[in-house]
């Protein structure tokens, strides 16, 4: 299948590559960018574990191709923590109110949290199931997952939140 | 000793490589010059392979290999079967790759290897199968009358018969002779009743993957296992290699929730496929692939009677279930439901009991091990049982069951199965459930609602349980049939700098061992929790162990390291004497100082493990190290119980079921990490929740699963569960050290029944006893539209004879849904 040149930056690396044109941006990621952290669960866009940002809003990478990701920046689970190492402060909250166990899902919750705390500084609990019925878990029935994303966007809420831009993809 | 550990909610060491994208899932593995797979399945649920062409795919791009079932037909062995619980149990053989014929839509057929992924799924597609259909048996009622065999060869869908008898036991009393009583008698009771347990998916959010590397001596495989010893074992003996030839890792997994309890066709396939072509191979499923071809859970039919008087105490319980093999038995398949035979007694005081079971096979995926495996589906039973005894009785199903459980005073005690119950308080936990949840407002606003005909009723739904943990001492599980014992390994390493390591043989799949065995450790050795490092999942490193499942990591994993540690302060003790220059008898051991009694001389075990290291200055006799391992067999399994309270809301006109409240007092014992248990306990209630009200596996009528993609199978998400409200009372286990019982499953196993029992009780009171599971909009509506037609009305949804009833709800969880059976395709 004949190969298409796309350039991107994942986390803040720019990448000219040449990728088949059906090529999913998470198999790119994983497969030929080894950006192991986002994790695929499904092939219906229905668990949310393969979650990215998209110019800084949240897309499930299985939904669109490479090819359209090319001239975007795309941000993974890999590049949210600071240079230093310092965890993000929602993967801080995470941690703290042990909001995973087999961690599957983690890295899509992670990712999806942060979109939304960008866009709701304060979420009721109310607010945050609703805007993670894309990412399914399986194992902590979401209690401490909501208390995460809650006490993140509070922690969150004193950093400068990135601006957001449309994505500008199907 | 100072306890300062074990109780801390101390958070996990797990999460690091986990919340950053480092962690080592078996997918993410890549080695040089991997090869990759893609299943050839079958579409059909049973039919004969007349032809397989596989010359076009052979000849694609990137393909190095294609592989069918008569290819390896003399080196693939059958897949084992580790627990015939009978000796004349029956079953047919079972191929990684199907030979000649298949027996359920999804099996494996061929297998094609190729230089990528992309390249062998594009390949498996050329691979070209001639098939005949043959008949498809999908129900077990159906099974039952062996009208329609699922294996013609076998003659019949029996398995296996299994029966416990209390009279025949001399455990109890004659069940037919209390049943036969209480037909005769005016001031006694019988209730009759068939529930079903619907199929259901374990549904790990990581699909299966596994990676063998053949390219050097020993064959490495890693795999998103929950029990790499029992599958390199059963690699080597289904494959026919010695097993010191074969490593299995299990990294990073995924969930498990004993799906992942197996040894799996596509596990073989790689190996043979490494084997064969002598090169790394990857496997990885896809969601759909996982979700036709990775075992299910559950599936019965359970026809139940139970005696009782009329002022509401239980005199015989009787049990006839019809347990759903599918079309293989898998590792652990027959054993199963033979585990809920020994639960539904419960907790209750019940004289005479009979239990028999009937395994049958079916054209479908075979069942095996799914949270609680067993004691779920008797829970359920049993808990709905009595919910039915006190609406026939018109008695508070809390006061009914006061009537008849084991009081406090009572433990030990020693069930009609022949079990003994260590230790419990289902008075406490119960007491504490109710001023949670305010049983009695709800109650009154309950009798509100109905008194006014609020089209929106409120239903309490009561579950009370316990179960089996710690999976088991080995003359009970020999006395069972099961292959294997219930022991489980450890071993306790002090390095130079005293710094600790621990090998466990239970590898976790999410559960936080890591965290909880530093813990542990921690505590019984005196040194900090950040210098302990806790090895798992791997057989090179954990040399011996029997895996995780049916929570027995703490109970029997973690008294494992307990024992080693133990041994290791033993050995540490023989040395620290001699570096003192004192008696041994004259030594103490705290906070990791072992000190001379009554003086401030001492020695850290640090000190101790560096002068085992140096071994310049050792007792004469001593080897110079200190490192110690143990096998633990428990003495009896442990018992932990609970009472959960759920509040329902239905909404008459639309069947919609909204849970509004759920409070839940487990009793687990002593508890080594609260956060872990609670986490436990909320993963539990949501599957338990999800078999109530979401989650089925549904065939069509040639046996494909209709319920193939998360779009149909529906796996809860945040906005379709509440918050719950979790308590404990801790009473503890009298038969380990820990005093531990094990909380993985007991969310699972007592949030089914409450919720229905919720579901029911919200709109018993307008003619509806019954309601399949899960309740759905659309079956919750059309019992309440069979109840206005009149009892009797035999079209009414809730008697609808089989558990696969083609209406389906798909539409979006949450969303209200209505309508009848034929309109509600959404």
């Amino acid at each position: 299948m004949a190969k298409k040149p796309i350039s991107l930056t994942v986390d803040g690396v720019r990448y000219a590559d040449d990728v088949e044109p059906r090529t999913l941006l998470v198999q790119y990621l994983r497969e030929q960018l080894g950006k192991t952290g986002t994790l695929v669960g499904c092939d219906t866009t229905n668990c949310g574990a393969c979650t990215v940002h998209l110019d800084g809003r949240s897309i499930k990478s299985c939904t669109m191709f490479a090819v359209q990701a090319d001239g975007h920046e795309v941000t993974t689970i890999e590049g949210i923590a600071a240079a230093d190492g310092t965890l993000h402060p929602m993967q801080q909250a995470f941690h703290e109110c042990h909001a995973l166990q087999c961690g599957f899902c983690t890295p899509g919750m992670i990712m999806q949290s942060i979109d939304l705390a960008n866009e709701h500084p304060e979420p009721d609990e109310a607010t945050v199931r609703e805007n993670l019925e894309g990412n399914l878990c399986r194992c902590t029935g979401y209690q401490n997952i909501v208390k995460a994303v809650q006490a993140g966007a509070k922690e969150m809420g004193g950093a400068a939140a990135p601006a957001s831009t449309e994505a500008g993809v199907a | 000793m100072t306890v300062t550990e074990i109780g801390a909610p101390r958070r996990r060491k797990e999460d690091q490589r986990l919340i950053t994208g480092r962690s080592r899932y078996t997918d993410n593995m890549v080695l040089p010059g991997m090869l990759h797979l893609a299943m050839v399945r079958s579409p059909f649920a049973h039919a004969r392979i007349t032809n397989i062409d596989s010359s076009e795919a052979s000849a694609a791009s990137g393909v190095v290999s294609v592989i069918t079932g008569a290819d390896v037909a003399d080196i693939q062995g059958s897949l084992p079967n580790a627990w015939p619980i009978t000796p004349d149990q029956k079953a047919p053989p079972h191929p990684a790759i199907a030979v000649d014929r298949v027996a359920f839509a999804g099996e494996v057929v061929a297998v094609v290897v190729a230089r990528s992924k992309k390249e062998a799924q594009d390949a498996a597609d050329l691979v070209d199968v001639d098939y005949d259909e043959l008949p498809v048996l999908l129900d077990l009622e159906d099974a039952e009358k062996d009208t329609v065999l699922a294996h013609p060869d076998l003659g019949t869908n029996r398995s296996a018969l299994w029966v416990f008898d209390s009279g025949e036991a001399g455990t109890g009393g004659d069940v037919e002779r209390a049943l036969a009583h209480a037909d005769a008698a005016d001031d006694e009771i019988r209730v009759d009743r068939t529930y079903y347990q619907q199929r259901l998916i374990p549904a790990f959010m990581e699909p299966r993957s596994t990676v063998v590397d053949p390219t050097s001596e020993q064959i490495t495989m890693w795999s998103a296992t929950q029990v790499p010893h029992i599958l390199r074992l059963m690699l080597a003996l289904t494959l026919g290699i010695p097993e010191s030839k074969v490593r299995v890792i299990a990294p990073d997994v995924g969930g498990g929730f004993g799906g992942k309890l197996q040894v799996t066709p596509e596990e073989v396939i790689t190996m043979l496929a490494a084997r064969r072509t002598g090169k790394p191979c990857k496997y990885t499923e896809t969601r759909s692939e996982s979700l036709v071809a990775a075992h299910h859970g559950r599936a019965q039919v359970q026809r139940l009677s139970l005696s009782a008087t009329r002022d509401g105490v239980v005199t015989g319980l009787k049990v006839a279930l019809l347990a759903d093999m599918g079309a293989y038995l898998g590792l652990v398949t027959s054993g199963v439901p033979i585990l809920g035979a020994f639960m539904f007694p419960a907790i209750y005081k019940i004289p005479a009991y009979r239990f028999e079971c009937t395994n049958l096979f079916t054209n479908k995926v075979w069942t095996d091990a799914y949270r609680g495996a067993g004691r779920p589906e008797a829970t359920f039973a049993i808990e709905r049982l009595m919910d039915d005894l006190a609406a026939e009785l018109d008695m508070d199903p809390i006061e009914l069951r006061r009537k008849n459980w084991i009081t406090h005073e009572e433990f030990p005690f020693t069930t009609v199965c022949g079990l003994e119950y260590d230790s419990g308080n289902y008075e406490a936990a119960t007491a504490r459930a109710l001023e949670l949840f305010g049983y009695d407002e709800l109650r009154a606003e309950q009798k509100r609602r109905r008194d006014e005909g609020d089209p929106v009723q409120l239903g309490i739904g009561v579950s009370t349980f316990t179960e089996m943990c710690g999976l088991a001492p080995s003359r009970v599980l020999g006395s069972l049939d099961y292959g294997a014992g219930g022991w489980e390994y450890a071993q306790v390493r002090m390095l130079p700098t005293g710094n600790v390591e621990v090998v466990t043989g239970v590898s976790a799949h999410g559960q936080g061992h890591e965290t909880a065995w530093s813990q542990i450790v921690a505590d019984r050795l005196g040194v900090p929790f950040e210098n302990v490092e806790v090895l798992h999942g791997d057989t090179a490193i954990a040399q011996k162990g029997l895996d995780t499942y049916g929570s027995r990591s703490l109970a029997v994993g973690g008294m494992a390291v307990v024992a080693a540690a133990d041994k290791v302060i033993a050995k540490a003790k023989v040395i620290a004497a001699h570096l003192l220059e004192a008696a041994e008898d004259d030594l103490e051991f705290a906070d990791g100082t072992f000190t001379v009694r009554g003086t401030d001389q001492g020695v850290g075990l640090g000190e101790v493990s560096l002068a085992t290291f140096a071994a310049h200055n050792l007792p004469d006799g001593v080897e110079p190290s200190l490192d110690s391992d143990a096998t633990f067999d428990p003495e009896n399994f442990s018992f932990p119980h609970g009472t959960h309270l759920a509040a329902m809301e239905v909404d008459t006109e639309t069947g919609q079921v909204t849970l509004r409240k759920y409070v839940c007092v487990d009793d687990i014992g002593n508890v080594v990490n609260p956060l872990i248990v609670e986490g436990q306990v909320h993963g539990g209630l949501a599957q338990g929740i999800a078999q109530a009200l979401f989650e089925e596996a549904v065939h069509d009528d040639a046996g494909t699963l209709v319920t193939g993609s998360f779009v149909d199978y529906l796996v809860p998400s945040a906005a379709d569960l509440p918050a719950f409200v979790t308590d404990r009372t801790e009473t503890a286990s009298t038969t380990n050290a820990l005093g531990v019982k094990g909380v993985g499953e007991a969310g699972t196993i007592a949030s089914t029944p409450a919720i229905v029992n919720g579901v029911i009780d919200a709109v018993r009171h307008l003619g509806v006893d019954d309601i399949l599971m899960p309740c759905s909009p659309s079956r919750v509506w059309a019992a309440l539209q069979g109840a206005d037609k009149g009892r009797g009305a035999e079209a009414a949804a809730p008697t609808v004879n089989s558990p696969e009833v083609a209406e389906r709800d798909v539409a979006s969880t949450g969303a209200v849904q209505t309508g009848t059976d034929e309109g509600t395709a959404q």
